[in-house]
This record gives structure tokens, sequence and C-alpha cells, in this order.
């Protein structure tokens, strides 16, 4: 892949239509411009890693593709639909998905009740069927022991470590079986060994088929899954390629060390 | 004919209005700034209003001028309840349910304390300027109503000053929007919000005092004002104290006007419907953030 | 237990109680028991869309009196064309009343945070008073009468008819409320309550749900307010629209339990009695102060209600 500064690859990705474009999105809140027509198409089955400093419009960018927030200008197209004003749990229907930065677990369930919901309410939805409260259990145990939380299955959240509620933050996403997971800053506070064990579980998924989008500060597990780079300043998008290039990049490396 | 009812009809919704800001001040800044539905507040008026006619009628002060002796004691009241409020619910991080349900059953206590003290009837004062009003041409402005206004818009100009002028009041505006902000600076969050809403517990001294200058007052004459303090605050705008006065004064005016020329039973629909639509509408208000 | 079950279970308890009291013979205990009844039914409703949803109704006393309301008008219909309303009728109507203004104001108002619907369902209730205070068919401010049968077949006395209506409405909203808390509708609910971002994100159509919530809370306030008038005789808005409605279906839940089906009713059943205790020894004002402090006292103290006391209670005793 070649180095391309401030474009989105489009132009690479020939004859398929790519799973999520993001066209010209931008986002206010009063005066503060969050985001700043940001352009960005991801390909089906690929793995991306969006990095920017504190602030820049990461999370912001993920609530308007997810549908928690609505952009004021511009458009996010996924798998072919126009997604303008469409309710979150719509998108998460069609097959988006997303953890948050600061796990917000439901907090009166159980970790595995946790997991129900998007089993219920999204992939059950989805596909028009009542899933039996068997199936449901096995499910949850499924994607629980996907991030070694099985045996906290009878847990309360706010019982679980910091490390704990991050898994489970991500596991809940996973549990809806997206087309596209949008991990948001999951392995904050893990270990060294815990890193690797999530970066390997969601390279997984994604030959399984998953798209992934991963918004991380951990570097290390950045490059370590990263197919691509896209690097997010002050909610303009400054550099998208290949990440040995992008790491390089001179605007990339400014916006880091400030100059 | 008409005309003149009309122009006193806008300059009693004026003074009206006028008063109207100086009760929604203090929930302007619990609720717009600290985001604490304290929809108590209104009774705290009341009980404003009858601590002024109880001094006032004992020792022959002017009602107003108890209210200004009485601010202290409402400012401990209200560092008392926020210390409840954030020991059993902020603190915690409960659920808004618990917080909501607090302030409603701190408002219904005080209306049934209110009552079992003062019983049901209607209580008045008597001010040296009741009953004498100001005339200019066709204009009348009543004085029972004027000097409530005035002094109203006296407290909400403070208010306004100390906002935007003293450390405080600019840490209380921060707190509003970003409190991590104040933490970097080295600013206890919690005080300042503890200030803050003292400040506004303090302003129902003053509210009360208006009130029952301008009409006489029931232990439950709160509950129509609990929907008319949030319409004007939503409609200005939550946080915005300038937004407050001018949908204050926006509300005062239609109500009174909808007074004159279709009765007394209407009023109250005034604002809370202009309320109810404000919120589908334009939830953010005329000059909400 | 299933529900099919838990219905028998509870008619048959109903039934049983129904057949006590009529052997007992007294009719103050058709009187007091109809206004427990009636309050297990609030504070059921309420908890509905405040305990399950997390979405607070301080209006509650107007959903109530749109069921009370519309029995009078409907009455009066009756009257004036002579075609007389079974009582089960106008509760089946009070019922869509209020559930299409549970709705019409859910949709104004549902897409805002929780903190605005519930001063939104302040407002509500003024506006609702203000219209029916000006709405001389109904009464307005001067009341309306309604005059009961004197007699009702097979039962032969009146109150005892109403009182077995308000019982077979209890089981009715005890099965809906313990149904929906078990079903997937119910872990909709629970999520909107926990964390609505989260629940939109895991795929829960927040909007619809809070929706139902509204209406069906919504259609049972106007259940338990429509046969109120032949209750009461003289409906003014001063008793339809009655504070105590809107504080006591707060309160009961809360001091129940919001959690479960279970606390609304113990709720209301203790409160409910307390009050006619004290109102009889002391006087109507001090119960409504005993109520408010109450309420203050749990929400600050035991958060959980009494059902939450009662199982940390039983889960400490298992634990040792």
């Amino acid at each position: 892949m070649s180095q391309i500064m401030g474009q989105s690859v489009t132009e690479e990705v020939i004859g398929d239509v790519p799973l999520l474009a993001v066209e010209q999105l931008g986002k206010r809140f009063g005066g503060f411009v969050a985001l700043d027509t940001v352009d960005l198409a991801v390909p089906k089955g690929q793995r991306l890693g969006l990095i920017g400093p504190n602030g820049s419009g990461k999370s912001t960018l993920v609530n308007c593709i997810s549908g928690t927030l609505q952009n004021e200008t511009g458009s996010v197209t996924f798998d072919g639909q126009r997604l303008d004003g469409a309710p979150a749990h719509r998108r998460a229907r069609l097959g988006l998905a997303r953890s948050f930065q600061l796990p917000r677990p439901f907090r009166t369930m159980t970790v595995a009740e946790n997991i129900r919901v998007p089993l219920i309410y999204t992939v059950g939805a989805r596909a028009g069927v009542h899933l039996t409260s068997s199936e449901l259990e096995d499910r949850c145990m499924e994607v629980l022991s996907l991030v070694s939380l099985q045996d906290k299955a009878s847990k309360n959240p706010f019982d679980l470590t910091q490390v704990e509620m991050r898994k489970l933050e991500l596991a809940r996403a996973m549990a809806a079986e997206p087309k596209l997971l949008i991990a948001d800053e999951s392995m904050a506070g893990l270990s060294h060994s815990e890193v690797e064990d999530i970066v390997a579980l969601l390279i997984r998924m994604n030959e399984r088929g998953v798209t992934i989008i991963m918004i991380e500060h951990i570097m290390r597990a950045v490059m370590a899954f990263s197919q691509r780079l896209a690097v997010l300043v002050s909610g303009r998008k400054i550099a998208d390629g290949a990440p040995e290039d992008v790491i390089k990049d001179k605007d990339v490396v400014g916006a880091y060390l400030g100059t | 004919m008409q005309f003149d009812l009309l122009i006193n009809a806008i300059i009693a919704g004026l003074m009206l209005g006028g008063f109207y800001a100086a009760v929604t001040a203090g929930i302007s800044i619990s609720f717009g700034m600290l985001d604490i539905v304290n929809i108590a507040h209104p009774g705290f008026i009341i009980l404003g209003s009858y601590i002024a006619y109880i001094v006032s009628t004992n020792f022959g002060i002017d009602p107003i001028v108890v209210a200004i002796l009485a601010l202290p004691v409402f400012y401990a009241l209200g560092t008392g309840i926020y210390g409840i409020y954030f020991q059993s619910f902020e603190k915690r991080g409960q659920d808004p349910l618990r917080g909501l349900a607090f302030f409603f059953g701190l408002l219904f206590v005080t209306e049934v304390v209110l009552i079992l003290v003062f019983g049901v009837d209607y209580r008045t004062v008597d001010t040296a300027y009741a009953g004498g009003s100001l005339k200019l041409g066709v204009m009348e402005f009543p004085l029972r109503m004027l000097v409530p206004a005035l002094v109203s818009l006296a407290m909400f100009a403070a208010l306004q000053l100390y906002m935007s002028r003293t450390f405080i009041g600019r840490a209380v505006m921060a707190v509003s929007q970003d409190p991590q902000a104040l933490e970097l600076m080295a600013v206890d969050p919690t005080r300042i919000k503890r200030i803050a809403f003292s400040i506004s517990m303090a302003t129902c001294a003053l509210a009360g005092a208006f009130l029952i200058v301008i009409q006489p007052v029931l232990p439950s004459s709160g509950r129509e004002y609990i929907g008319r303090v949030f319409a004007i605050c939503v409609l200005g705008g939550l946080g915005s104290l300038p937004g407050t006065l001018i949908a204050a004064l926006l509300i005062g005016v239609i109500e009174s006007i909808a007074t004159t020329f279709y009765g007394p039973s209407w009023a109250p629909a005034v604002s809370f419907g202009l309320l109810l639509l404000t919120l589908a509408v334009r939830p953010s208000g005329l000059l909400g953030r | 237990m299933n529900t099919p079950k838990f219905t028998l279970v509870l008619a048959a308890v109903a039934a049983a109680l129904f057949i006590a009291f009529r052997l007992i013979g007294n009719d103050y205990l058709f009187f007091a028991g109809y206004t427990v009844l009636q309050y297990i039914v609030i504070a059921t409703a309420w908890n509905i869309l405040g305990g399950y949803c997390g979405y607070v109704n301080f209006g509650s006393a107007g959903f109530f009196a749109v069921g009370v309301y519309s029995t009078v008008f409907f009455y009066n219909v009756g009257q004036q064309y002579d075609v007389p309303l079974p009582i089960p009728l106008l509760m089946v109507i009070g019922g869509i009343m209020s559930g299409l203004l549970g709705l019409g104001m859910g949709y104004l108002t549902l897409r805002l945070r929780g903190v605005f619907f519930a001063i939104a369902t302040l407002a509500l209730l003024v506006v609702i008073e203000t219209f029916v205070v000006n709405w001389p068919y109904v009464g307005g401010s001067r009341g309306a009468y309604i005059i009961p049968p004197s007699e009702i077949p097979v039962l032969g006395v009146f109150i005892h008819y109403l009182f077995l209506l308000m019982l077979g409405l209890v089981v009715l909203s005890l099965v809906a409320a313990r149904t929906i808390e078990r079903s997937s509708l119910g872990i909709g609910f629970a999520t909107i309550r926990d964390d609505e971002l989260a629940a939109e994100a895991s795929g829960v159509p927040t909007l619809r749900l809070k929706l139902i919530a509204t209406v069906v809370s919504g259609a049972l306030f106007g259940m338990a307010g429509a046969p109120f008038p032949y209750y009461i005789g003289y409906v003014e808005p001063g008793s339809a629209f009655n504070l105590a409605y809107s504080v006591n279906a707060i309160a009961m839940p809360m001091i129940g339990g919001t959690m479960s089906w279970v606390g609304p009713m113990v709720g209301a059943l203790l409160l409910s009695t307390l009050q006619q205790v004290i109102t009889v020894t002391i006087s109507s004002a001090a119960n409504l102060l005993i109520t408010g402090l109450l309420l203050i006292g749990f929400v600050i103290l035991a958060p959980k209600g009494l059902v939450g006391l009662w199982q940390s209670f039983t889960a400490k005793g298992k634990r040792s």
C-alpha cells in the first residue's frame, strides 16, 4: 500500500463498496468544532487503527458513526445504506457494534445478563427470532469465555476489576455479532500479556470476517494489529495509510510531540 | 378602550415578569448550572413568604427588608440541604430518580408543615406602598407590583455581576461545563456547587417576600410555580441568566394578556403549555447552550 | 411459577379475600379496602415507567383524573341519551383515554433526558387540570354528581361491586407488571433505567419501549380512576387532582421497592393502611406529613425499599 496523506484510500478499493464510508462528517458542540469534514472509507475485512491525541475527536467520530450522536454535516454509509438520522439501535442491528471508552455496564444486572441484552435485542431482533433461555445461556458463556470472564458470569459488573469491566464492555459489543466492530480504548490498564490476548482475539475475529476499527493509545497494540492507520488531530484526519509510513509522517510526529 | 387595557396588561406583565425572574433565578443556578433538579424550590419560596409575613406582621418591618435580613438563614439552609443531597445521591452516583424523589418529598413536606403551622387561610402583608400606584398618562404602575419588580431586577443584576466578575461566580459557570477543569485548577468542585446551591436557596427568601407583597399566599401556592419556573428556565436556555430574564418577562406578559382578556382560570395553562411546547420543539431554549 | 399459574393463584387469593369480606359483612371493610386496592394499582402503574424504566412521572394525578373525568363525561352522555354505560366498559374507556394521553405526551417529551420528562409531567398535570376546571360539561370547578344505582343484581350492595371490579384490576395490573418484568421487554426497560446510551448501542429501541411503558402506565392509571366517581359520588377537581395521588404514586413504590412487582404492592398495602390509621387518629395533614417524611427517609437511607431491605436481610442470613 502506498503512503497517502490526508486522503481516504477509496481509490485503492476497486470495485468493492466499502463497508463503512464516512464522508465530510462534521459535528459541533455550540461553538466548538469537534469534527471537521472527516472522510474515512473502511473496506470489508480491514483492520484499521485510529489514533490521535486526547481531545482530537476520536470518540466523537465513533459516536457519530454508531448513532449515539447525530452529525450535523456529511454522511455515514454502512453496508451500502445511508444512515442519516438512524438511531443507534438500528445501526447496531445492521451490524455496527461499538464498545464505550469508559465502560457502561448495566448496573442492576449480572455480567451474564449484560451479555444477554445484545443477544436478545441485536442478534435475536436482527434474525427475527426469539432465542430460548438455554440458547441464550450457551451463547452468553461462549462470548464470556472469549474474554475469560466465564467465571464471573453471576457477578455484578461493579464487583469486577477495572480491567475485567473493560473486557466485559468489549464482550458486550462482540456479542452483537457485528460486521463492523469499533473497539474504543478497550485495552487501557491491561497488562502486557492481557494486551496481547485482546489483540489476538480481535485478529481472530477479523479472520472470521469482522471488520475492526481499533482506537488505542497503546502503540504496540496498534502496530501489531493494524493493516492501515488513520490519525485524527483537532477534529481533522491528518494521515491515513500504511502504519509504518504513517508513524514516520512529520505531521503525525509533530502532533504528538507538539512542534 | 381596548388599547388602554392592552397597554396596562403589558405593563402588569412586565412587572410580573420581573418578579418571575426573581423566582426563577435560583432554579437557573441549581438546575441550569448545577444540574440539580430542585423542584422543592417553589416550596421554599413560599416558606420565605411566610417568614416575611410573620416577622413583618409582628415587628412592623417591611417584608422585603425582612427577606434581606433572612438571606443568611436561607443560605445556611441551602448548604444543609446540599450536604444531604451530596452525601446521599451525588456521591454515590445514584440514578437521578432518587434525587428527584428527594426534592419532591421536600416540597411536599414543606407545604404540609406550613399547613400545620399556619392553616389553609390566605396570608397577606400590609406595606407602606400597598394600594398606591404610579400613573403616567394611561399607564398605571401599581406600587405593590412595581417595588418588587424593581428590587427583583436589582437582585438579578447583582447575581449576574457576581457570576461574571467574581472568581467563585466564574467557577460556578465553569463547573457546569467542565468539572474536571476545575479540579485541575485545584478548586474543589463540590465546594463551588455547595456555594452556588446555597445562593440559589437564598434567592428564595427574597422571591418569597416579593410574592407576598404582590398577592395573598397559601401553603399550596408553590405548586403553580413549579411549572412556571421550569418553563422560564427551559425557555430562556439552561444556565443563562440573561435568557432567564427575557423568558420571564415574556411569560409574564403573555400570562397577563391571557388573564386580562380570557380570565384568570386560564393563566396556569399558559406557562405550562408553553413549557410543553418548548420541550417538544426547541429544548435548548432561546439563549441556551 | 409461570404466568397462567400465577394468574390463577392471584385470582384465587382475590376471590378468597372477597368472600371473607362478605362473610364478615362490615361495609366499612369494602370502602377502606377499595382505597387500598386503588393504590396498589396506582403504585404498580407508576412503577412500570418509574421503577422499571427510570422515568419519573410527577403528574400521576393527571392520568388518574383523566380516567375519572372520562367516566364523568360518559356518565353525562349516558344520562343525556339514556344509554347508561356499565362500569367495566367505563374502565376500558378510561384506560384508553389515559393511554392515549401517555402516548401523546411521551411522543413529545421522551426524546429528551429523563429529567425533562419528569418536569413535563408536572406541567401536563396543571394543563389538564386547567382544562377540566374550565369545562362546564364535566362540572368544571363546581363539580359533578354521579348517582350510583342503589342495588346491584347478584351482589346486592353497590360498594361490593366496585370492590370486586377493583380487585379484578389489581389482579390484571400485578399480572401485567410481573409478566413484563420477566420478559425481554422487562430486560429492555431495565437497560433504559441503567444506561440508556449503552442500551441503544446494544440494539434496544429505547424510544419505542419508553412509549410502551408510558402507554401501559397511563392506561392503568386511567382504569384505576374510572370507577372513582361512583365511589365518591361527587367529583370536583380538588379531589380528582389531589396531590396525594401524585405523592403516593411515587412514595409507595419507592418505599416498597421499585425493582419488582412486589414492591409497589407492599408499599401500597402498608402506606395506605398507615394513612387510614393516622387520618383517623391524628389528622389528615399529619398523614401527608408522615408520608412525605417517609419518602425522604427511604430515598436517603433505603433506596431499594422494603423489598430490598428484606432481600439483604435474608441474604445475610444465608451467608452466615
